[in-house]
């Protein structure tokens, strides 16, 4: 018979392990994607602000002083407007239909509702994309005119991706709102909307932040729907019609054609660089939001 | 002032009225969207879904008629290997976090990593197994490197999910069986995991849907090619033996994009269409599957 003691040690060693391995795992690919994201200012010479405010990415050829012309302020501005755009269009339509489940229909919101959109969360992004490519661009294409293609499609399709994931996190921030406020409320004589819009959204309001941004961290890193439907021109998003580019997109399409070492491969790591400290500055606000959440509610 | 009041409440009252019209009218919006994509889908698929010779055909890059027989196969293969290797991993580090983690900054860590994990953009998963399982451990565009990426995408869901889990199970049964003299191990292998295992069985249903259907963490590691799968051969070294771990493989969620980014299919839309039916269809039956089979087994383990 085995000790006890010595099962137990071998219990904790094993899992301790596997908690090991997934930590090595995360940290050898921060370390790695560093690594080679940093290499393009530390071994290829690029200067920093010419690759984050220069509006030209051209990587084959070079400007007058011989480096090579990397702008990479398209990627980052077209990855920023797609994803505040896609807000924009989600947080009506989730935060309503959140209120709706929670507050005006709990019958058929819990039973039939929330169950769709929790079964959406896993529809395939590339679904969505290819939506996009044969809906959102013809349809865009008919009423905005050029080439369907651009910042507004990709947008609409990041909405519609992002829209369950929001919308089920909503629920769950306006269903943890104690059923005392609302009976406070209601008992100083406030009607449903009155209750809704200054007690249950209010104090719910950290939760809601926190679905927002967990859904732009979605819409931020999407690759391939946004690549599909985005035009992929490496240009300033001027216009919401006319094709853009964002992070993802360059990287899904750059990173097949290029020699790891060369320096345009490295202008993509240090864009997949870029993409890592933005979830990594997501998960930092999450976890402000979170802080100040729970002092605000003592 | 009776004046007053009685137009305040008829002020609220409207108020209340036009609100509740905007917010059913939302949800009616999303409810028409959401059945709008799945029947737009489904019925943009529907000839190709039940074609056998679609679903088993080998894909065709520069004529019409292609199928989808190797990548159906390598989704479903992919899978099996990712829940295979991902699944005993998180039951370990979920198990580690709930019951064994000292309050100290390796526990810390171990948390943090798993967040920034969960919060990773798949395709910086993607490049990273390209770096990592293609180019410096040279495994190349293989199915093993694919499943180890969809590994690390998958981890964080299941640990979470495991977690809650077993933090769900009611403390007396934990220190029902702590009082018996039973280790914290036996405790977890015979009390909290059995105790946890239809919300377990969701979950890891839930996340072999979410594997199911990725995609960009799959074009740099396991590959943007199929080849063609015999399925008589079990020599494992041979690029068509369809259980060769070594070899590339193309997935349904890939296939959509790649053709459709190339754009040298001639019917491209049906084929991508009929594709993406036929990757609906196998996300909702997981999803459908982890509904039922949760309920089944908490209603036996509740009976015994």
């Amino acid at each position: 018979m085995i000790p006890k003691r010595s099962i137990e040690r071998v219990g904790k060693l094993a899992t301790g392990a596997c908690a090991a391995v997934a930590t090595v795992l995360v940290i050898t690919l921060i370390f790695m994607v560093a690594q080679h994201g940093l290499a393009t200012f530390t071994v290829d010479g690029i200067s920093p602000s010419g690759f984050f405010f220069g509006t030209t990415w051209n990587p084959h050829q070079t400007d007058d002083a011989g480096s090579p012309l990397m702008g990479a302020l398209p990627m980052i501005a077209g990855s920023f407007a797609v994803t505040l755009l896609s807000c924009l269009f989600v947080l009506p339509f989730a935060i309503g239909s959140a209120v709706f489940v929670v507050e005006i229909a709990p019958g058929f919101g819990r039973k039939v509702l929330q169950p769709v959109v929790e079964l959406l969360v896993g529809i395939p992004s590339v679904v969505f994309g290819l939506i996009g490519l044969t809906v959102i661009v013809p349809w865009v294409r008919g009423w905005a005119g050029g080439t369907g293609y651009g910042v507004f499609s990709a947008s609409l399709v990041l909405a519609v991706m992002v829209l369950p994931t929001v919308t089920s996190l909503a629920i769950d921030a306006i269903a943890s709102v104690p059923d005392s406020y609302r009976e406070g409320s209601y008992g100083l004589g406030c009607v449903r909307w009155q209750t809704i819009w200054n007690v249950v959204l209010r104090s719910a309001a950290p939760g809601l932040m926190t679905a927002v941004i967990l859904g732009m961290t979605r819409a931020f890193g999407e690759a391939l729907a946004v690549q599909m439907v985005i035009g992929n021109a490496a240009a300033m998003p001027m216009s919401l019609f006319t094709p853009a580019t964002t992070l993802t997109s360059v990287l899904t399409m750059g990173m097949g054609n290029e020699a790891m070492g060369t320096v345009y491969n490295d202008a993509l790591w240090s864009l997949a660089l870029v993409l890592l400290l933005m979830s990594l500055a997501f998960i930092l606000i999450v976890h402000l939001i979170a802080r100040k959440g729970a002092r605000s509610n003592g | 002032m009776a004046d007053t009041v009685a137009a305040h409440i008829k002020k609220a009252r409207t108020q209340d009225r036009i609100a509740t019209g905007i917010l059913i009218a939302t949800a009616g919006v999303i409810c028409a969207l959401l059945a709008a994509i799945i029947i737009y889908i489904l019925v943009s698929g529907a000839s190709k879904v039940f074609d056998p010779a679609f679903l088993t055909g080998k894909p065709q890059q520069f004529q019409a008629g292609g199928g989808i027989g190797p990548e159906l196969f390598n989704s479903f293969y992919l899978l099996l290997l990712t829940l295979i290797i991902s699944t005993p991993l998180s039951l370990g580090a979920a198990v580690f976090l709930v019951e064994y983690a000292p309050d100290n900054v390796a526990t810390r860590t171990v948390k943090t990593a798993i967040e920034v994990l969960s919060s990773l953009p798949s395709i910086v998963v993607g490049l990273f197994g390209f770096l990592f399982f293609v180019l410096t451990l040279g495994w190349g565009f293989s199915i093993i490197s694919g499943a180890l990426a969809l590994t690390m995408f998958n981890i964080p869901i299941l640990v979470r999910v495991i977690q809650q889990a077993l933090e769900a199970v009611p403390s007396d049964q934990r220190d029902a069986g702590l009082a018996l003299g039973l280790t914290r191990w036996e405790t977890t292998v015979h009390i909290l995991i059995p105790a946890a295992i239809p919300a377990v069985v969701t979950g890891i249903i839930l996340s072999a849907g979410r594997v199911f259907g990725e995609a960009a963490a799959l074009i740099y590691t396991a590959g943007q090619s199929a080849p063609v799968l015999d399925f008589s051969n079990f020599n494992l070294a041979s690029m068509s033996c369809p259980w060769n771990i070594w070899r590339p493989a193309e997935t349904l969620a890939v296939h959509i994009w790649k053709i459709n980014s190339e754009g040298v299919v001639p019917d491209l839309t049906a084929v991508s269409n009929g594709t993406a039916a036929v990757l609906l269809l196998c996300v909702l039956a997981f999803n459908l599957l982890a509904r039922f089979l949760g309920r089944r087994l908490s209603k036996k383990l509740a009976a015994e």
